[in-house]
């Protein structure tokens, strides 16, 4: 680990999308979207000013979770769900680490779900991009816990009964203090949005539209196709007015009195009228609402980042106990641990 | 009261007093200062704390009734003894859950305030035994213990209700007495313990001079005893528990490994005092990590583990269940990872503050898959210290998981520990990857994960840091060096096969077995593991005391076996192995060695009492001595 340290004292080398692929076949199948994130994120990172070697790509298990066999970083493909638990040991102990959890839906949200708000709420440094498809795609085609009531699938031929989540509305509820939205048909948008979750101190939750074409293509087509996202996605930036819509039919978000939000044409109240896009604010309770604007992703929806708060963060809070323990203690002495009792002597 | 009596003193070379009370008396807490004043005055000592898992069970059941047993002796002893010499009942239930326990002509000392009505009801006592003559094989000492509390702390203007919570240090004077111990150290400790609440501190010290004044003036006691100190190898000496012994083994064990431990736990009985000891010590650059659940413990303690710290996980039975799969990865990322299992009763739930040692078989097989990995369990509660340096020593030289069995009855109870020679210990190397171990096609250095040392068959350990080093690794099967995912089954099959000999590989580095045969020609052979070491060689003791022949080994290693268990099984005509299950270790030694090892089982929550050990093997030995 020293050496680590040592290695960083230097400039950070240029590298190229190149750099960053590993030389495995990506198995994928053909179309999926998860070959643009992987694009986008190849093609960012030598953007970011970080080594490879510094570098750990950690996923759980389901199609997202081969995202670290096709990274040239170092990186662990791990079990159903524990990412964000496996991500948090070694964030904590390696803090000159970049550590970036790639996980799905049904992965975080459903056998992961317990691990996925622990690390948030602690609020570990990690970049957890979650690949929302609305399906299980490895074990082929069941519904997960985002698909949308009355899902027929293999699992469900009579149709779903299970409330969805809103991945979103989750992590801001998990005390999140970094949450973004984005999806696989805009390279631009995912790079700005992982760009700002590795800028993020703390941990950094992501999530990514993603289409699956085998088993639940097009879920996202109503919003994110060339044609629909003029019209059906809803760019939140921070301090600016919330509006969307194509050039004379602009539409906004207003915050009603009783503090419910509604979309509004902009012609009909003016554009002073529109909420003021404020990620830093301290209450989610406006985050939360913009979360709650769509209630599936066939009605206008918001993207970009709905949080981005400051607050201390685990792994460093970690660290300062044991520093401040050695200040006022000196470095721990083992033979002085071993007689913190009573001792005897017997001569 | 009359004074001035004379008493006289007799010598004992040992006794073995039973604190019992309510969950709400402080009984493990009397019973503590009891044993840590017999330690500083230099005998052996060995205790057993027996209490229930409710915190506090309505008072005056005999579902709350928790006790303290301990052994203290002028002479080496191992276990904490059979049956009590003095039992200590702070109310009826506490009586009549021990009872049972003391032989005639036992003394009980019973807090005579406590047997009203009520209490003999909420008991299941029909009449007062006191009265009733059912206690007349016994020495039966009636103290007004409440009253007296009450009364001398009146002076101090400590209200009666808060004064009778002073009660148990009343018995600890007084058993004091009764052993001779001084009561200086208990008073320090009074005054250090609850040095924020003066008032306590009065009530407390008030209430343990009054029960040693009481045992030297009330015409109650003819004599009082003495047990001198036991012989004890030259050196310095602290009293431990297991799991503190243990904490403190994982801390050397970091320091001689130079790297940092991260621990990562869920609390659970009885394992949480290691977590707590732990957390408590920071300056050693230990971090704990108190998980959502058991699965995040370890899942943390592994991504640990994988940047290049030593992972630790820590729990019990329940715990184990739910880590199983983390297991199986590490088994297959082949990274250092150090497993506590204290073992309690089960299944689920079960009795989560009594002991068992029903999960070797779990440790062995619990996982899907081919998937093993060395496990190694303590034989004493001052040996946790060692087998965790051990544990710890696999876990990294090997690249492997390890499993360490203790259980709640070496987790809890406490011995005199010779602190060892900390220079003496053999430093671990972590021995971290620092440079491409391959070459690619096209002539360029490269780093294989799945490259393999020629003698430990352990693969590198390359923690993120390194540039030219970046490997991914997984749960997936790997191709034999290069680590790269394979579904190929001729692959698969090596694979499996380098993992067991890797592991099989570790009994060519780990000690012979010695058997302890005093005459060489015994034909019964006792196995003992864990924590039922101690009641087997007391038991062996005893009979060879009594002109029998019995051949005791311990097995400190469960997997791999020691390389000479097989040869040292065939050479006695009879094998008989006791443990707190129903055969688990008996079938591990039939399957592996074809030898008809024979169970001893018992499942109550307690370890062996050294006389069933004694009577199984002269059941055995039949007329044969």
């Amino acid at each position: 680990m020293s050496e680590s340290n040592g290695a960083t004292a230097t400039a950070v080398p240029v590298t190229s999308r190149k750099d960053w692929s590993s030389d495995q076949e990506v198995r994928w199948c053909p179309g999926c979207g998860d070959y643009s994130i992987l694009a986008a994120v190849q093609m960012l990172m030598p953007e970011l000013g970080v080594r490879r070697e510094n570098t750990v790509f950690l996923s759980g298990i389901g199609c997202a979770a081969r995202f670290p066999y096709y990274m040239n970083t170092y990186g662990m493909h791990s079990i159903h769900g524990r990412a964000p638990a496996i991500a948090t040991g070694l964030a904590t102990t390696r803090p000159d680490l970049d550590v970036w959890v790639i996980s799905g839906d049904g992965d975080a949200l459903s056998i992961g779900g317990n691990h996925l708000i622990h690390a948030l709420r602690r609020n570990v440094r990690l970049n957890i991009l979650m690949f929302n498809n609305q399906i299980y795609g490895l074990t082929k085609g069941q519904y997960s816990p985002t698909s949308e009531v009355a899902k027929v699938t293999k699992s469900t031929p009579f149709g779903s009964v299970d409330t969805p989540f809103n991945p979103v509305s989750l992590a801001l509820g998990a005390e999140a203090t970094f949450v973004a939205r984005t999806h696989d048909m805009d390279r631009a948008h995912m790079q700005e949005t992982f760009r700002r979750a590795h800028q993020h101190d703390g941990a950094a939750f992501v999530e990514v539209l993603q289409n699956c074409n085998v088993f639940n293509d097009g879920a996202f087509e109503k919003i994110t196709s060339r044609d629909a996202r003029a019209s059906m996605l809803i760019p939140l930036e921070h301090g600016q007015p919330i509006v969307f819509g194509a050039e004379g039919s602009e539409r906004g978000v207003i915050q009603r009195a009783d503090g419910s939000l509604e979309i509004v044409s902009v012609a009909d109240v003016g554009l002073d009228a529109l909420l003021v896009h404020d990620e830093k604010r301290d209450d989610p309770g406006l985050a939360f609402a913009l979360s709650r604007l769509a209630r599936g992703p066939y009605e206008p929806t918001p993207i970009g980042v709905f949080r981005a708060v400051e607050r201390p963060e685990y792994g460093t809070q970690m660290s300062e106990q044991i520093t401040e323990a050695q200040a006022k203690r000196g470095l721990g002495d083992v033979a002085a641990l071993l007689r913190s009792g009573s001792s005897w002597t017997v001569d | 009261m009359a004074s001035g009596t004379q008493h006289v003193t007799e010598q004992l070379d040992q006794v073995i007093v039973r604190f019992a009370g309510d969950s709400g008396d402080g009984m493990q807490l009397t019973g503590d200062r009891f044993t840590t004043s017999s330690a500083l005055l230099g005998n052996d000592m060995s205790t057993f704390p027996d209490f229930p898992a409710e915190i506090r069970a309505p008072a005056g059941t005999l579902n709350g009734v928790s006790a303290f047993q301990v052994h203290i002796s002028d002479h080496d002893i191992l276990t904490p003894g059979d049956s009590p010499n003095v039992l200590v009942a702070m109310n009826p239930a506490a009586l009549k859950a021990n009872i049972d326990l003391m032989a005639k002509g036992t003394i009980l000392l019973v807090n005579s305030d406590a047997f009203d009505e009520r209490n003999l009801a909420k008991a299941g006592y029909e009449t007062n035994p006191l009265t009733d003559g059912s206690l007349s094989p016994y020495s039966v000492y009636e103290v007004p213990m409440t009253s007296i509390t009450q009364e001398v702390c009146k002076e101090a203007g400590v209200k009666p209700r808060d004064a009778e919570r002073s009660k148990n240090f009343f018995a600890l004077g007084l058993v004091s007495w009764l052993y001779t111990r001084p009561i200086e150290p208990t008073i320090n400790w009074i005054t250090e313990r609850f040095a924020a609440k003066p008032q306590v501190v009065e009530a407390n010290t008030r209430a343990f001079r009054a029960g040693y004044d009481f045992g030297e003036t009330a015409e109650l006691f003819e004599s009082n005893y003495e047990i001198r100190p036991a012989t004890f190898e030259k050196g310095e000496y602290v009293q431990v528990t297991g799991n503190q012994a243990l904490a403190w083994g994982l801390i050397t064990a970091s320091r001689l490994a130079g790297l940092p431990i991260f621990l990562g736990s869920y609390p659970i009985t009885p394992a949480s005092d290691i977590l707590h000891e732990l957390s408590r010590r920071k300056e050693f650059g230990i971090r704990t990590f108190q998980a959502e659940d058991e699965i995040a413990g370890i899942g943390a303690a592994l991504g640990a583990s994988f940047g290049g710290a030593i992972g630790v996980t820590t729990t019990s039975g329940p715990g184990l269940d739910l880590k199983s799969e983390a297991i199986g990865l590490a088994i297959n990322l082949e990274l250092p990872l150090v497993i506590v299992d204290v073992q309690r009763g089960g299944p689920s739930t079960g009795l989560p503050t009594k002991t068992e040692q029903a999960d070797l078989l779990h440790a062995m097989y619990g996982r899907h898959g081919e998937a093993p990995l060395p496990i190694l369990a303590p034989m004493t509660p001052s040996d946790c210290f060692a087998a965790a340096i051990e544990a710890t020593r696999l876990a990294v030289k090997y690249r492997t998981p390890v499993i360490l069995l203790s259980d709640g009855y070496l987790a809890n109870g406490a011995e005199p520990w010779r602190l060892p020679d900390l220079d003496a210990l053999e430093p671990i190397d972590p021995g971290f990857a620092s440079e491409p171990n391959h070459v690619d096609d096209d002539g360029n250095p490269a780093f294989w994960p799945y490259v393999r040392d020629p003698e430990t068959l352990a693969r590198p350990w390359a923690p993120p840091g390194l540039p030219g080093l970046e490997h991914r690794i997984g749960g997936l099967e790997k191709a034999d060096g290069s680590g790269n995912v394979s579904y190929e089954g001729v692959n698969h099959e090596r694979m499996v096969h380098l993992r067991r000999d890797k592991i099989a590989g570790i009994a060519a580095d780990t000690p012979l077995v010695e058997v302890n045969d005093e005459t060489g020609d015994a034909q019964l052979l006792l196995v003992s593991w864990g924590s039922t070491y101690a009641a087997v060689a007391a038991g062996v003791k005893r009979v060879r005391a009594r002109g029998m022949k019995a051949a005791h080994v311990h097995l400190r290693h469960l997997n791999p076996l020691p390389a000479n268990l097989g040869e040292v099984l065939d050479s006695y005509a009879q094998v008989l192995v006791p443990e707190i299950n129903l055969g688990q270790l008996s079938r591990i030694l039939r399957a592996e060695y074809l030898v008809d090892a024979q169970t001893m089982s018992k499942m109550q929550g307690a370890p062996f009492r050294v006389g069933e050990i004694e009577a199984a093997i002269t059941a055995l030995l039949g007329g044969k001595s």
